[in-house]
């Protein structure tokens, strides 16, 4: 029996240490936010928040999370409310088909919260190892500036 | 902006059981029933010729309540054939719907591509779903509210013309009023569109041409479930398939009862060539698929033509039709004294979707098989994997469930198939089927490898006399249309079904050949396909089809002829561009460009490309600055620049969007992909094989649309596709001199062809592979 934090609650996992991250959030968990894209950590479109830094969840074994506490997209949300980042993505309209779109504001949120005013290099910077395929790349780097705007204005 | 007010009505959890009875209950659906009937069965009797001719997929889905319905819980039912596939659509039908029937947005619900449900709009691609599934959706609102008034006007006694109507109330000057949703009675009557019900007049649009929030985001961004990789059914099972090494692979032996022991695995099925397993975690089917798959002897393929030998294998391919397209020769008899050819290249490319193909299919004991897909052609695919499974075409239902953005003929409707062939083993218990990154990148159908042939002769005075384009490429629609031999497991099942020969598309969309007909008005012009149906890699439809190719070709060759006759570009097109909205959006993206700098900065140049999609969808214009390292060979896009008129806008945003994208997937096919295999099998496996641009590479992309109010809606998915890839060329010819013709343009080839620029006196090969081309230089 292991234990960790999801999304701020404490949840136990009977499944095998070795199981994914990845498929244990998604099989026990019902969490939808993070998806399946490679399976070999190259597209981020699986990244989760553990303990705020981003983590490829299709690699990382279950047992990697062991006391640590795990963010997922769902719960970024704030009383079934979208976080000030998660507004900013629908306010720039910043996706098109949207699957990698859960690894784009997880990544960018831990950028953030190191960084609340990144330029838009450092923003770029930060989501490079984040695969998009249909070209909203644009739209989400204005979506992480408008978000870093908002802190603390 | 405001957040999104339409929704989609179709609640995961409750697709599998939602039949059409139990939608009308829940729905509280009410069809329309009309005071005055048309003679429907008087006009459908009559000769076919008095048939009328109906605007959209009107004409193909005939019926009002096919499309609209009315419902007593004061909200509209939009049902259409199309899906989402990122693209937007279903917003963009919405703000029609609700325009022309003048009800808030709020009220729209939609149902898409429930094959049990929906009209049979057939295939979501080749930019058509808004020249007719918005069109059809505009003139049947129309006429919806055109019958609505009319009953209106009965029931509050006034003309139809005193009437006007507020989000469904309709109102008479004096203050008495009636709603939609009172005025339809209750028994199912179906009536026939006249189309004949003029829309509204585009000065009076209140949703139409405003940009619209995507009614999709609010639940992609906060992690709801709404893609079909994300359905979580109750009992639900995890199915894993194992492929071979190459494609004609035969399995000689596998152990199956090894894999058949392990842990929580419920089946292990082999039908012929094609492995699959179905287990109770996604854990324990990888785990199980790969005991199989370490198990398994294969007989392998030994004889593709290779990355670098598929061009040459293109122009000597046995199997090929020959077609002229177009053959205008020249009536003058004016002497040509210059001639110029180039011949440029284009690799296989993937859809390279960021999710891998998914899809859930449950086959129940009274022998019905609902499957949950991504897939393009809801309706085709159904009946493909019906003739598969030798079931009757009824009993297979397609439920369109979202996923990755697709681009084209992606895995979608291979994982309906492999899930369905599981399914089958496990009667009662959803299986979930979802491909590995390897399987989807070496599996997938790719846009095909093309060679194009470009020759022109020129008067004293530079003009262009002829233009020869010649083409050779593999198919480009080898899509599941009905025949299971399209659906990649039917071909290796005990008794295979055959890859039906492809053909290709014909006039006015074309397919190897779209856009190959330049729309520049030459004196002679002739246009030739090499249309070569074997096919030693998958190929089917991918973004653009053949005009990706056609248009990189042409609109290169066009700046090779202007630089050769030192004329401006852009100049040197309009000489030859009648069509004045051509005309518009190459003109404002040079525009957009603005003035060359007087001093050049060393090793930065700017090109432009025009074409109109097909020759009948959206005008797009590009422009790009780019900056090419000598040192490195890397091309650094600084700006790039579009222009489109997409006709009567709907979306602008959304169609901004569509442009946006596709010219950064352009640029991303155009500088660093292609799909590299040997004699054996397909090289390119993951994000590291086959790696496309990323944020860091992308540059800020400037968009100006020309609406075009009251005009015919165009699709806009694909317009950005060829003229991005011919602009990078122009913009690199720029900055160095060098010809780039065969895409992709990596650092190497480029290094490759300023060396050979550099050498060119030194009595070295010509830049660009196989050109005698006299442009460079």
């Amino acid at each position: 029996m292991l234990t960790f934090k999801l999304n701020g609650q404490a949840v136990q996992s009977k499944a095998a240490l070795s199981e994914t991250l990845l498929n244990v959030l998604i099989e026990d968990f019902q969490v939808h936010g993070s998806k399946f894209g490679c399976g070999r950590q190259q597209c981020g479109s699986c990244t989760v928040l553990v303990d705020g830094n981003p983590l490829r969840a299709c690699a990382a074994p279950l047992s990697s999370v062991a006391g640590r506490s795990v963010q997922t997209l769902e719960g970024l949300t704030q009383g079934g409310k979208p976080s000030r980042l998660q507004q900013a993505f629908i306010d720039e309209q910043a996706a098109q088909c949207g699957y990698c779109t859960s690894g784009m504001i997880l990544t960018a949120q831990a950028l953030l919260d190191r960084s609340p005013h990144p330029s838009e290099q450092e923003v770029r910077q930060a989501l490079d190892a984040n695969l998009c395929r249909c070209g909203a790349h644009n739209r989400i780097v204005k979506a992480v500036l408008r978000a870093a705007k908002k802190v603390g204005a | 902006m405001s957040n999104s007010s339409t929704s989609l009505s179709q609640p995961l959890s409750a697709l599998p059981s939602l039949s059409r009875r139990s939608l009308l209950k829940t729905s509280g659906y009410l069809s329309l029933q009309f005071a005055l009937m048309m003679p429907a069965k008087e006009s459908l009797s009559a000769t076919p010729s008095a048939v009328p001719h109906l605007p959209g997929d009107l004409q193909t889905n005939r019926s009002l309540s096919a499309w609209i319905r009315v419902n007593a819980d004061q909200t509209i039912t939009l049902l259409v054939g199309k899906v989402e596939l990122g693209q937007g659509i279903l917003t963009a039908v919405s703000q029609v719907c609700a325009e022309e029937l003048d009800v808030d947005l709020s009220r729209i619900r939609l149902i898409s591509g429930d094959t049990r449900l929906v009209p049979n709009e057939g295939v979501t691609a080749g930019s058509f779903s808004m020249p007719y599934c918005a069109t059809a959706v505009q003139y049947a609102s129309a006429e919806v509210r055109q019958i609505l008034l009319g009953l209106a006007a009965e029931k509050l006694g006034v003309l139809v013309s005193t009437l006007s109507v507020k989000d469904g109330v309709v109102s008479t000057p004096t203050g008495a009023s009636t709603r939609y949703w009172d005025l339809v009675l209750g028994s199912a009557l179906e009536r026939e569109a006249t189309g004949q019900v003029a829309p509204k007049d585009p000065s009076l649009y209140r949703y139409v041409g405003q940009p619209m929030p995507r009614i999709d985001f609010p639940p992609k961004m906060m992690g709801q479930s709404i893609f079909v990789q994300e359905l979580r059914l109750p009992g639900m099972l995890h199915a894993r398939v194992v492929r071979p090494p190459s494609y004609r692979s035969r399995l000689l032996s596998v152990n199956l009862s090894r894999a058949q022991a392990m842990p929580g695995v419920v089946k292990v099925v082999r039908k012929g060539s094609f492995l699959g397993v179905i287990a109770k975690r996604l854990s324990q089917a990888d785990a199980a698929a790969l005991v199989l798959e370490k198990s398994a002897k294969w007989s392998q393929d030994t004889q593709m033509p290779t990355h670098e030998g598929i061009f040459e294998w293109l122009l000597k391919a046995p199997t090929h039709s020959v077609k002229q397209i177009k053959s205008q020769t020249r009536a003058s008899a004016e002497a040509f004294t210059q001639e110029l050819e180039a011949t440029y290249q284009r690799p296989f490319h993937m859809h390279g979707s960021i999710g891998t193909s998914c899809a859930v299919a449950t086959f129940s004991a009274e022998g019905e098989m609902v499957i949950q897909t991504h897939s393009q052609s809801v309706f085709e695919t159904g009946l493909s994997i019906a003739k598969m499974l030798g079931l009757a075409p009824e009993m297979v239902r397609c439920q369109h469930t979202q996923g990755s953005g697709c681009y084209g003929h992606n895995m979608a409707d291979d994982a309906a198939a492999d899930a369905a062939l599981l399914a089958k083993e496990v009667i009662g218990s959803p299986v979930r089927m979802q491909y590995t990154r390897a399987q989807e990148h070496q599996w997938e159908p790719y846009g095909s490898a093309m060679v194009v042939k470009t020759h022109a002769r020129l008067s004293e005075s530079g003009e262009i006399l002829d233009w020869d384009l010649a083409l050779w490429s593999n198919p480009h629609q080898v899509r599941p249309n009905g025949d299971p031999g399209n659906l990649l497991s039917a071909r290796f099942l005990e008794k295979p079904f055959d890859l039906v020969i492809p053909e290709n598309g014909g006039p006015p969309n074309y397919a190897a050949d779209r856009n190959a007909i330049a729309l520049y008005e030459f004196k002679g012009h002739k246009v030739t396909t090499n249309f070569i149906t074997e096919m030693p890699v998958r190929a089917s439809s991918t973004r653009g089809l053949g005009a990706y190719a056609n248009v990189f070709s042409i609109e290169s060759f066009m700046d090779e002829v202007a630089s050769k006759i030192e004329l401006d570009p852009v100049e040197h097109r309009l000489r030859y561009l009648k069509d004045t909205r051509a005309r518009d959006v190459l003109m404002k993206v040079n525009e957009m460009l603005g003035s060359k700098p007087s001093v050049k900065r060393p090793n930065t140049g700017r090109g432009v490309a025009f074409a109109r999609y097909k020759n009948i969808a959206t005008y797009c214009a590009v422009g790009l600055e780019v900056e090419v390292n000598p040192q490195t060979g890397y091309i650094r896009v600084l700006q790039a620049y579009i222009a489109g008129d997409a006709g009567q806008l709907v979306n602008p945003d959304g169609v901004k969007n569509q442009l946006e994208g596709g010219l950064i997937q352009s640029l991303s096919w155009t500088l660093k992909e292609e799909v590299k295999f040997d004699e054996t099998r397909i090289l390119s496996e993951d994000w590291a094989s086959y790696p496309i641009l990323k944020f860091s590479e992308v540059p800020p992309v400037h968009i100006e649309l020309i609406n075009r109010p009251g005009m015919p809606f165009l699709g806009a998915g694909e317009a950005a596709q060829g003229p991005t890839s011919a602009a990078l060329a122009n913009a690199v010819f720029d900055a160095t001199g060098v010809r780039l013709r065969r895409i992709p343009f990596t650092p190497e080839r480029v290094l490759e062809n300023l060396g050979k620029a550099k050498g060119k006196d030194k009595g070295k090969a010509q830049v660009g592979a196989e050109v005698q081309s006299g442009a460079v230089g």
